[in-house]
């Protein structure tokens, strides 16, 4: 019952989702701009730059920032004729919406980021297929910490005037740690190096906090939601 | 349990409400009988919306408690059992009238669902634009879809916050034979409103608030229909 809750809520926002297109493509458009205009800042065609040792870096910044237009959506959507309250009258668990919406941005974000990774594979001229599991189950993992701080941030901040902002403030801070793990093991694997025992660390890092976020939600939601 | 106790659909104690040091609701306590339609009336600011929102479990009391059916109104089983049409319309404009319903189907878990969809839009008069999106809906077929919603999973007790308002002829055609219909069935109903003529009819017991306390609660008088000003000049203020 608990699931199909959740799927139901995620099912809602992808649907709505997909005949608007507001969130997807506000937010690839800004992530592709971002990974075009790294390229005047570090030319791709310099010998003595090694972009795979900074690509990590330009990846996460781009993901990052998009994450915050497409997360900021998230409850948003719900002030438009006042649907939130109708889904909190209704009888499901407050972690339930907060896991259908959270699972919904997910989704999102990661067709945004492994279409990017593509863009950003032909504009910088960088082998992403050699370690393609090893990329995807970080770039999984560091997207599912930025996702649930994200959609709790974007619960906390729905009825501020200034959502936009406040969403990106409140929620980089707590996602300094994570994104440095992502950052690291991206430019890793970006270099030829596999998990192994000098980066292993960064992994169980991501792992905790991607635990540690999701056990805060479940503890937070319902006060964050109803007060 | 009591039969009396199984009787009380709806019990408030003491419940208050501050906004910072403002108390929007002081000290409010009733029960609501089963069966019974209650008229919350007050002016503009009195604290019915508040406590509306209260009783749908939409917003925790600073002080004391609401039960409905002798459970917590913030327990899922309790939801259920609440249809609740607050001041917007509570629909998703991208998704269909019948995409709509269906959400609000599988969220209360309600049996045959495509079945009961399609009842509450005839009832509604809406079949026609059963697959056609809300955004493009004028504003009445908004507010019946919303009505639709409200009356879906077959709720016991209803809370409306100003049900009549901005509501056209036709929307309030149905959503008053609707109302009479729940009230025939034993239902209880708790609306908040202005439009004293409409409230008063379909009322079987009045409460009338002010600055966030109820000043008058009973049931309804035949004064109060014969003279619709009459309830605000023997209670309210000026």
């Amino acid at each position: 019952m608990y699931l199909r809750q959740v799927l139901t809520i995620a099912a809602k926002d992808l649907r709505a989702e997909w005949r608007t297109r507001e969130a997807f493509n506000a937010s690839f458009a800004f992530m592709v701009v971002i990974l075009v205009l790294f390229s005047f800042a570090f030319d791709p065609g310099n010998s003595d730059i090694s972009i795979p040792a900074i690509a990590g870096g330009m990846l996460w910044i781009a993901y990052s920032f998009a994450a915050a237009l497409t997360l900021n959506r998230s409850f948003a959507r719900e002030l438009q004729n006042d649907c939130l309250d109708a889904l909190l009258a209704a009888p499901i668990l407050a972690s339930a919406l907060f896991f259908g919406k959270a699972l919904a941005n997910f989704a999102l974000l990661m067709v945004m980021e492994i279409v990017s990774l593509g863009v950003f594979s032909l504009l910088y001229n960088v082998k992403v297929l050699a370690q393609i599991w090893s990329l995807l189950l970080v770039i999984v993992l560091g997207t599912w910490a930025m996702t649930v701080m994200g959609t709790m941030f974007s619960a906390l901040t729905v009825n501020l005037r200034l959502r936009e902002l406040m969403l990106p403030v409140m929620m980089y801070p707590f996602l300094v740690v994570p994104l440095s793990a992502a950052i690291t093991l991206t430019s890793d694997l970006l270099n030829g190096i596999s998990f192994g025992a000098e980066n292993i660390l960064w992994l169980k890092v991501l792992v905790f906090f991607d635990v540690l976020f999701t056990s805060l939600v479940v503890l937070l939601i319902d006060v964050v939601l109803v007060g | 349990m009591s039969s009396a106790a199984l009787e009380c659909a709806l019990e408030v104690r003491g419940v208050w409400k501050y906004y910072g040091d403002f108390p929007a609701l002081r000290d409010i306590a009733f029960r609501v009988i089963q069966g019974s339609t209650v008229a919350l009336l007050g002016r503009n600011g009195a604290g019915k919306t508040t406590l509306l929102r209260i009783l749908a479990g939409l917003s925790k009391p600073s002080r004391g408690s609401v039960t409905i059916h002798g459970a917590n109104v913030r327990e899922e089983s309790t939801r259920r059992r609440i249809g609740v049409l607050g001041h917007g319309i509570s629909l998703y404009d991208e998704l269909s009238a019948f995409e709509n319903l269906r959400l609000f189907s599988k969220l209360y878990g309600i049996e045959n669902p495509a079945k009961r969809i399609d009842e509450m839009l005839e009832r509604t008069d809406l079949t026609r634009v059963r697959d056609g999106l809300v955004r493009e809906f004028s504003r009445g077929m908004r507010q019946r879809l919303a009505v639709a919603r409200v009356f879906l999973h077959d709720p016991e007790v209803l809370l409306l916050d100003e049900p009549f308002t901005s509501l056209d002829d036709r929307a309030i055609g149905v959503l008053q034979s609707l109302l009479n219909e729940m009230h025939a069935r034993g239902r209880t109903i708790v609306m908040s409103t202005h439009q004293l003529r409409e409230a008063l009819e379909a009322a079987t017991h009045v409460a009338m608030l002010q600055r966030g306390q109820i000043v008058h609660a009973g049931e309804r008088q035949q004064e109060m229909l014969d003279d619709t000003g009459w309830l605000y000049r023997t209670y309210g203020e000026n």
